[in-house]
């Protein structure tokens, strides 16, 4: 199956006219992933029996004419829990874990007949920017395979992007979707905090951690969050508030929106080729009937150490539960329980996770715990104001998703401040729990530059309307990864 | 430096950690540039702001209080690495052959 060639409408038509079955559907998306996965790495494990099983079913019982993803096959990053198919986080800790239930967004997906294809890779525990944090596997830039695809959810663009498949979710804690999105050309989202329930979502940074879709379109992006989102009694932190269709502003029509480029996403730290590419972008806004205009996001900078003490703390918490007891690694050779607990995590985690876990315990221990963790959460109340101060006047923020297009691999992993700075520009987004697209907006030297819009909280909708009208007033999304010729 | 290798041992045993004296170095060295990163935010003004610990609006969520049925304990004892008898089985919690 060529994906590059198709959306969900197009296939859905196929299914639905009996020109293709599911099984056939299915059983060639395993074949893009073999074809293609060798030299991409996007999978760390696949689901191809259950998959075809559930194909064939599908194919008897025939597919729903009016759910545009009933047969779909679909990518899923390994921090969501998968019944009865191995999730591991990409971690030793989790190695063989096989969830005894599906996340929420599982189980609303497989409502709707959705395929489960397979798990894809990530940085350990979602802990990263460039998916080598991994303790499995590399996954290439579907691009160029010297470069990153990004991460944490690298494996799920990269699937995405290589057309092994046509969509995937990933998760965002500060930009875990927007940012390998953007190394790879194609469409992220993370959506407003409370939009898509976490439960079942492997907890790195409870009050950041958003699930997502990753799609080659903005329209297939906005189908795959109408069908995720919805406010989960298992999940007391996701919203009540109304869910609109997504996709009912999808038309282009962007006269008079207001639009604010702030200063700060387009300063020195930016990579020139990066900032050429988003003022380009900006000219195709105006050219649309948007109005853009500077503005400045003061605490923009803060972003980082204050996501680094927040993310850590909450991390460090939140991994307690990895303790050798109840599931993942417990280590052999123990004297007593304290050695279970410590060599079981020491053996288990991978080093980027020790860091994180390293700095949240400090952050939070009696002695700094002002000077570090509270003084990170009223920073954070800054970043706050900063952005509901722009949105009495703007309707969305726009700028680019990350400093520069993908690294190479290798480069900044023994550097872990470096590595942080990739994370500036999207880190803020989840800071205020607002709703963060990334979409393609050009190419520097062969490898895709992204464009970062950014709405008010729960309202999607008008990213979703400014992202399509800029998709269709130009052809980025367009372009096609060669392999190096082949393919 | 911001921290010390003993400081970061100090945090390893609260995060129940170990690590080798190589690990440590290399850790030490590290957690430093991090926290000297970090620590920038000590130029920022916070004179009476509040701390923001969530973005959502929700506050308590209540649920009427009825019994449904919970997961069953074999499901629940499938990634148990040591049970015995629908027990989950641990080392001795203390270890007499450590008592002086």
């Amino acid at each position: 199956m060529n994906y590059f060639k198709h959306d969900f409408a197009s296939l859905h038509e196929l299914l639905v006219n009996k020109e293709l079955s599911v099984t056939d559907l299915t059983q060639q998306t395993f074949d893009n992933i073999e074809k293609r996965d060798q030299k991409i790495g996007a999978f760390l494990n696949l689901n191809k029996e259950a998959a075809l099983e559930q194909a064939a079913q599908l194919d008897q019982e025939g597919v729903a004419a009016d759910n545009l993803l009933s047969g779909i096959p679909l990518g899923i990053k390994d921090n969501i829990v998968t019944k009865n198919l191995k999730t591991t986080a990409a971690s030793k800790i989790l190695e063989n874990f096989d969830p005894i239930y599906d996340a929420t967004v599982v189980e609303k997906l497989n409502a709707l007949q959705t395929i489960t294809v397979g798990k894809t890779n990530m940085d350990e525990f979602a802990m990263g920017g460039s998916t080598e944090s991994s303790a499995f596997k590399l996954t290439k830039n579907a691009w160029d395979q010297t470069k990153v695809p990004g991460g944490s959810s690298g494996g799920s663009a990269a699937a995405v992007a290589s057309g092994e498949v046509i969509a995937a979710l990933g998760s965002d804690t500060g930009g875990s979707i927007r940012q390998p999105a953007a190394y790879n050309g194609i469409v992220g989202v993370k959506p407003t905090y409370g939009r898509v329930s976490r439960y079942g979502l492997i907890a790195f940074a409870s009050s950041l951690d958003q699930i997502g879709p990753l799609t080659r379109t903005v329209r297939d992006n906005a189908i795959l969050l109408n069908a995720i989102s919805g406010l989960d009694p298992r999940d007391s932190t996701s919203s009540s508030h109304a869910i609109p269709d997504f996709t009912a502003k999808l038309d282009g029509n962007i006269k008079g929106m207001k639009i604010a480029v702030p200063k700060e996403y387009m300063g020195e730290g930016v990579a020139s080729e990066v900032r050429e590419g988003i003022k380009n972008a900006i000219a195709v806004f105006e050219k649309l009937g948007a109005t853009v205009d500077e503005v400045s996001l003061p605490h923009s900078k803060y972003g980082v150490p204050v996501y680094y003490i927040i993310a850590s703390s909450e991390a460090s918490s939140n991994l307690q539960r990895f303790d050798g007891i109840r599931y993942g690694h417990r280590a052999a050779d123990v004297k007593n329980l304290e050695d279970v607990y410590v060599k079981s995590r020491s053996e288990g985690f991978g080093d980027e996770v020790k860091r994180r876990i390293m700095l949240g315990t400090f952050s939070l221990s009696a002695g700094t715990y002002d000077a570090f963790f509270k003084k990170a959460a009223q920073v954070r109340t800054l970043i706050c104001r900063d952005f509901a101060n722009v949105f009495n006047d703007y309707d969305l923020v726009l700028g680019p998703t990350s400093p520069t297009t993908a690294f190479g691999i290798g480069e900044d992993i023994n550097d872990p401040v470096t590595m942080y700075m990739n994370d500036i520009l999207t880190i803020p987004v989840n800071l205020a729990g607002l709703p963060g697209m990334s979409l393609p907006a050009g190419f520097a030297n062969g490898l895709p530059i992204g464009m970062q819009l950014i709405a008010n909280r729960f309202d999607e909708e008008t990213m979703y309307r400014a992202g399509y009208a800029f998709e269709q007033a130009t052809d980025f999304h367009k372009e096609v990864p060669t392999f190096g010729g082949q393919d | 430096m911001a921290i010390s290798a003993s400081e970061v041992e100090h945090v390893a045993g609260l995060a129940k950690l170990a690590f080798t004296d190589e690990e440590l170095q290399k850790f030490t060295g590290q957690m430093d540039e991090i926290i000297g990163m970090v620590q920038q935010l000590s130029e920022v003004d916070t004179d009476g702001i509040p701390v923001t610990t969530h973005v959502t609006d929700a506050t308590g969520v209540m649920r009427e209080d009825v019994a449904v049925s919970g997961t069953p304990r074999e499901e629940l004892m499938r990634n148990v690495p040591q049970h015995q008898d629908g027990y989950i089985k641990v080392p001795a919690i203390i270890d007499e052959s450590e008592e002086a």
